[in-house]
């Protein structure tokens, strides 16, 4: 239970840490962030990096700012950071909700919102909305930077768009009209714990009428997703539970589940069609 | 793995240590400061025993290298009592029987300390969750709630 021996750099500035990265991530090296997934799997020896590039003193991946009716969350922003800050209007409401989902309290406090982006476990709850609300992922090496699309970020279990040279420096969100509603509803056995399936959803309405749906699901298969069938079913409709349970029933029957030994297919299929009603009977 | 020369600041004493990068916060506080008071339960972040404060942030020590904490200030267990005077939680959890065998207790009190320090005003629901971070297998949780909101209401008095 001793993570193996590494060496341990500890960059200020971005562009040192970028060309530490493009030295050492042949060798080996890899980023520290929060360490709230890394450094457990070191102590089980599942990861035994020879090097770590530690981004935690790098003030310019500090900090999260609207521009451009975007929100741009910096690496080294802390899940923490949604429970106190004054992220305005529907989108701030939104990471209030969903951050006291993520782990317990103590975890919150080092874990950032951009190392559970690329560390793209599907049960993350950060990944799920970032998904849902076709958030953007900025990952910068010493050759550039790329921007992108949520959609396109996530390949296959804890497999993402990311090479090993580059760092996610941000991910921006869109910021939310007034008039969206937003539901989240997840399910873990117990308080804490990873979430074996998980909703999100947002709709606005436009002469009572449901648009602009997204349905946004995570733990359910192996990387989060929008439900393009379930968003059909809502956009065009006036909100009704059996309109909510229509869209539940087509989301479960359109995914491919994980399968796990203590929660098989059927059992993830029930939760989504649950899940996703609840999330849009609570969007408000 | 060489060596790296840190100071860290634990309840207000400075500690100059030469540890191995690999070395967790947890282990460095025990076996290099000598303070014994924070305990390794599940060495990965579950049962929350090694519970510290960092910088006020209520963190699993065994999360965290040592070299990550160089400069910041830490407060352990041996930091609660002032002189002969007990924190208000540390006489919470006498008054309302909130331990019984003492393992998990330092943990439960540095992440109650460093909650109402954040959140002084928390409401029972919340409290609940947060306090579900920590793992007690003698069953006390009950009595542990009572302490912490106990505490909770004789903090907000004294400020």
């Amino acid at each position: 239970m001793k993570p193996a021996p590494f060496a341990y750099h500890a960059p200020t500035k971005l562009q040192e840490a970028l060309n530490l990265l493009a030295a050492l991530a042949p060798q080996d090296g890899r980023i520290l962030a929060g360490g709230q997934t890394l450094v457990p799997t070191m102590a089980f020896r599942m990861a035994r990096p020879a090097h770590l590039i530690d981004i935690n003193g790098i003030r310019e991946l500090e900090g999260v700012n609207v521009n451009g009716g975007l929100l741009r969350i910096g690496a080294c922003t802390r899940h923490v950071f949604f429970e106190f800050d004054e992220i305005p209007d529907r989108l701030g409401d939104l990471l209030r909700k969903v951050v006291r989902f993520i782990a317990h309290y103590p975890i919150r406090q080092r874990g950032t919102f951009c190392g559970s982006i690329a560390n793209a476990d599907p049960s993350s709850e950060w990944c799920c909305v970032t998904t849902a609300l076709d958030g953007i992922i900025i990952a910068e090496s010493a050759h550039g930077t790329r921007r992108i699309a949520a959609k396109d970020f996530y390949k296959a279990l804890m497999t993402t768009a990311l090479h090993d040279d580059e760092l996610i420096t941000a991910v921006e969100l869109p910021v939310l009209s007034d008039d969206t509603r937003t539901g989240f509803c997840e399910f873990s056995r117990r308080a804490g714990d990873f979430a074996i399936a998980m909703a999100l959803v947002t709709y606005r309405l436009e002469h009572g009428l449901i648009a602009d749906a997204h349905v946004g699901l995570g733990g359910a298969e192996a990387v989060p997703r929008r439900i393009a069938d379930a968003e059909r079913v809502l956009n065009g409709q006036a909100p009704a539970p059996e309109l909510f349970a229509a869209a539940g029933a087509v989301a479960a029957a359109a995914i491919d589940p994980i399968d796990d030994s203590s929660n098989p297919v059927e059992y993830r299929r029930a939760l989504v069609r649950t899940l996703v009603g609840r999330a849009l009977a609570s969007a408000a | 793995m060489d060596k790296i020369d840190i100071v860290l600041d634990i309840n207000a004493a400075a500690h100059e240590v030469s540890v191995e990068p690999r070395r967790t916060l947890a282990d460095v506080i025990r076996d290099d400061c000598g303070l014994t008071g924070t305990h390794l339960g599940c060495e990965h972040g579950v049962c929350g025993a090694c519970t510290v404060l960092v910088d006020g942030a209520p963190v699993r020590s065994c999360l965290m290298f040592a070299v990550q904490a160089n400069g910041k200030k830490i407060r352990t267990v041996e930091g609660l009592q002032q002189g002969t005077v007990l924190h208000p939680l540390q006489e919470a959890f006498i008054a309302h029987h909130g331990l019984q065998c003492g393992f998990c207790t330092p943990g439960f009190l540095m992440l109650a300390v460093g909650l109402l320090e954040q959140k002084p005003h928390i409401d029972d629901e919340e409290l609940l969750d947060v306090l579900s971070s920590n793992l007690c297998r003698c069953t006390g949780y009950e009595n542990i709630v009572k302490a912490v909101k106990a505490a909770a209401a004789q903090m907000n008095i004294r400020k």
